[in-house]
């Protein structure tokens, strides 16, 4: 219909046509991607543990004096005893690492064969007892939980080759793809271990995001780690009592054994906080480009506001002699809103372009997965929305001009 | 001149509000964006010592061979076997072998909780290396270093946490159950980001290391490394039933430093880790060729990727958000010029030149640049306030603004508006003094 005179039209402004394309090009390319970082992280930060993290909480115990490993281990049967007497405290065990701590779990390379030479898959490891899955709060979905007398006692050099284990599902589905992983034999770093039971979702300690790909492939070992640096208490309340435990259980560890060191910021933590803390930096990052995004989008419709005020002020002698030549003021503001269309649409093919440049370079450079296209598709909407609703208003202005415009010179 | 530009343009921003407003709002928000993001930027890819940091080297030696180590690159620590091979050749100016080990304060008041600080066993040269600032005391001797000896460096907030601030060099403190001589107390030192025990301890925005004692002594007392132990799965391997096979196996677990204040002196270390690792092949304990590397301070901090990516993607991101914001200005600046290219008709045919012109436009960009400027410091101020929603609070609390910060964001802020302003000042030179004295008739 009218698309010719329009495209005549813009050729007299070349220069701000190409600005505002470019700027729209630039706004998708950027919003795209954010709105992708966005998504990704929420969905990281989102993801369960697995356990019954409400009611958790943790004490991190050093030992002072680096203790011979036996008496280690006496101190931690103690003090676990302490903890599973005290009133509202539902079960506790120990380990070295706990989920959401971000860091220093044990990494295991699980081989299906002693002389394995294809690359093993990778997990990590939460030493545990047959406390450990009442008290993490995860479910039983094969197998059994470990015996009491299965639980070893293992120093910090002694060999990793349990032999029994228990895997989650996650790990199972990946040794074993084809058939239950339940009653199999794996190789751990120093022998065979069979694994004798397969939880639901226990999700290992490092949240990181160079870890995805392992984060819910953990292995639990019948074992306590007697390690005279220190210890991981895990403990599990009883409903309501967390608040209050988290004060009286490192007081009651203190009261039998004054020896040790728990930092009075951050020696105890419950998973709540431990999620706040562990995932901080994804959320500040959702929040910066989710505020980025929005910003940004607020100037591309600025810019458009901007520049179609100047061209309806610049062409108010042309649209009074179109006026006046039997336009309607319905023709006037079609023009406007297709011109506006015209505009965002090269901005938006430009700018698709850009984003899966951008989104190359980032995957590259942050190991951010590829882009997919709904979300472009969804950022060039936005964009054709908001330049329609950016160029209502001066397109209304034009409209509004008096056929009569024509014949005023000044 | 100047002044009347100044009127001029001072009259145009009036005549034309809503335009001016938005100019202004676009440059103030771009700005800011941009220097919140690169205060952040700035304080964690900081140099901790830019003075010296061209002559610090860590070396590095390959002893996972090419099936155990990282896609080809040796490891980011050292064996004890290399570090102290290292050590005693006394191939650098100053060499340091550092690991990061877990230490319990155990005041004397027996009311009192013992607790832990961050603690480093390092080589006595490490002070004099990284020019650590003393306001006690001083460092430990060669002799101690050998023996072993019982002696401690504290930094200051440890020692206004024990002794209230007071010299306390030659006093004693617990150190899980073991008695140290305080021989020097630091002026709270709290170099950021803490990259010389980064590859140990891992954490280059965390608490600053109050304790140091000598290397020898944490490895006589079986001292444990608190950090990164990192170990190659050779079939070969003895198995690490105890603190003995530990120490001489091949695990990497200690960091290590050498000043090399020339170029040719870099060069020769790395021949002679080259030399080092072509000996361990020969008599057998290596069976691949020399794999070593020599990165000086800043290098590392690459490899080591200190600088969060979080920081890093949002500097890319303001960026970005500055070009557009530039390209929304021109095309505003474009509009508010060509608006006036009667007025510019008028001065032409009174007899300004088109340098005139270019200045008077040039000058009304600054102004709005300066407004912009003005408008960005605010929103950084602001900005800045709620970095802590953003970043962790350890990395929040290291950007701050500062008289240099303020000048750069008013200087972009000016610096961006005028690059603006160039292409519309250019169009509006170009204006036909007789075409438009026509056209209105």
């Amino acid at each position: 219909m009218q698309i010719p005179p329009i495209l005549a039209a813009l050729r007299r402004h070349k220069m701000a046509t190409v600005l505002i394309v470019l700027q729209i090009a630039l706004t998708l390319a950027v919003v795209s991607n954010a709105l992708f970082i966005v998504r990704t992280r929420v969905v990281h930060l989102s993801r369960p543990t697995g356990t019954d993290e409400a009611h958790i909480f943790v004490i991190r115990n050093g030992w002072i004096g680096s203790p011979a490993v036996q008496q280690v281990d006496a101190r931690m049967r103690a003090d676990l005893d302490a903890l599973r007497r005290l009133s509202g405290v539902r079960d506790a065990f120990a380990s070295e690492a706990y989920p959401l701590e971000g860091g220093w779990g044990l990494l295991a390379r699980v081989k299906l064969q002693p002389e394995q030479r294809a690359r093993p898959a990778l997990a990590i490891v939460y030493f545990a007892d047959q406390h450990a899955l009442d008290t993490f709060g995860t479910r039983l979905v094969e197998g059994r939980n470990f015996r009491a007398d299965e639980i070893a006692s293992r120093g910090p050099y002694d060999k990793l080759a349990p032999a029994t284990i228990i895997v989650t599902r996650d790990l199972a589905n990946k040794l074993f793809p084809d058939d239950s992983a339940l009653g199999r034999t794996v190789y751990l770093s120093d022998g065979p271990s069979a694994i004798v039971g397969i939880v639901d979702i226990l999700q290992g300690p490092y949240a990181g995001s160079t870890t995805r790909t392992i984060d819910e492939d953990s292995i639990l070992v019948p074992a306590r780690l007697a390690d005279p640096a220190g210890t991981v208490y895990i403990v599990r309340s009883q409903p309501g009592q967390l608040d209050t435990l988290m004060h009286a259980a490192p007081a009651a560890l203190f009261a039998h054994d004054r020896l040790r060191t728990i930092n009075p910021n951050g020696g105890v933590i419950s998973l709540i906080q431990a999620r706040a803390q562990g995932y901080a930096t994804d959320r500040g990052v959702a929040i910066m480009m989710a505020a980025v995004c929005v910003l940004l989008l607020l100037a591309t419709a600025g810019g458009v506001v901007g520049l179609s005020s100047f061209w309806v002020s610049q062409r108010r002698r042309q649209i009074g002699v179109r006026r006046a030549l039997g336009a309607t003021r319905k023709d006037i503001l079609r023009h406007f809103q297709i011109e506006n269309l015209l505009i965002v649409s090269a901005g938006v093919v430009l700018g698709s372009g850009l984003g899966v440049l951008a989104n190359l370079a980032l995957m590259r450079r942050y190991e951010l997965p590829r882009l997919p296209p709904g979300l472009l598709l969804l950022g060039a909407v936005l964009l054709w929305l908001l330049g329609q609703l950016a160029v209502l208003g001066p397109a209304r202005r034009a409209a509004a001009v008096p056929p009569a415009e024509a014949t005023r010179s000044v | 001149m100047i002044s009347y530009y100044l009127d001029l343009a001072w009259r145009s921003c009036r005549r034309s509000k809503a335009l001016t407003v938005l100019v202004i709002a676009l440059m103030g928000c771009g700005v800011a964006t941009c220097m919140v993001t690169y205060a952040v930027f700035r304080a964690t890819s900081a140099d901790p010592i830019p003075w010296k940091s061209s002559q610090l080297f860590v070396p590095q030696i390959d002893n996972f061979g090419p099936t155990n180590n990282n896609a080809g690159e040796p490891p980011d620590l050292l064996s004890y076997a290399d570090g102290i091979a290292l050590l005693h050749a006394h191939q650098a100016q100053r060499q340091t072998l550092l690991y990061a080990v877990k230490l319990a304060v155990v005041p004397g008041d027996r009311q009192r909780q013992p607790f832990s600080e961050p603690a480093d066993a390092v080589t006595g040269d490490f002070f004099a290396m990284f020019d650590a600032p003393f306001r006690h005391g001083g460092g430990w001797s060669a002799a101690d270093d050998d023996q072993g000896a019982a002696v401690v460096v504290i930094n200051g907030t440890l020692n206004q946490q024990l002794f209230g601030g007071a010299n306390s060099v030659g006093r004693e403190i617990s150190l899980d159950t073991h008695l140290y001589r305080i021989v020097g107390v630091l002026d709270d030192w709290q170099p950021r980001p803490r990259i010389f025990d980064h590859a140990s301890a891992w954490d280059a925005f965390g608490k600053p290391v109050q304790i140091f004692i000598p290397f020898r002594r944490a490895i006589d007392l079986h001292e444990a490394p608190a950090g990164n132990v990192i170990c190659g799965a050779r079939k070969d391997d003895p198995e690490v039933p105890d603190w003995g096979s530990f120490l001489h196996g091949e695990c990497t677990w200690i960091a290590a430093w050498a000043e090399l204040p020339t170029h040719a002196d870099a060069a020769r270390y790395l021949g002679y880790l080259h030399n080092f690792a072509a000996e361990q092949q020969r008599i057998g304990r290596f069976d691949w060729p020399p794999n070593v590397r020599l990165r000086s301070l800043r290098r590392w901090m690459e490899v080591e990727r200190v600088v969060p990516k979080a920081s890093a993607l949002s500097l890319i991101v303001a960026l970005s958000f500055l070009a557009i914001c530039l390209l929304n200005v021109v095309g505003l600046m474009l509009a508010r010029f060509m608006r006036r290219a009667p007025e510019i008709g008028v001065r032409r045919a009174l007899g300004a030149s088109r340098g005139a012109i270019c200045r008077q436009f040039l000058v009304e960009a600054a102004a709005i640049g300066l407004a912009g400027g003005a408008l960005g410091l605010l929103l950084t101020a602001v900005g800045m306030a709620a970095i802590g929603l953003v970043f962790e609070p350890q990395i929040a609390a290291l950007a701050h603004l500062d008289t240099s910060l303020v000048v750069s964001t008013v200087a972009l802020a000016v610096a961006t508006t005028l690059i603006a302003g160039l292409y519309p000042t250019w169009r509006a030179a170009q204006v036909q003094p007789a075409w438009q004295l026509k056209s209105n008739g």
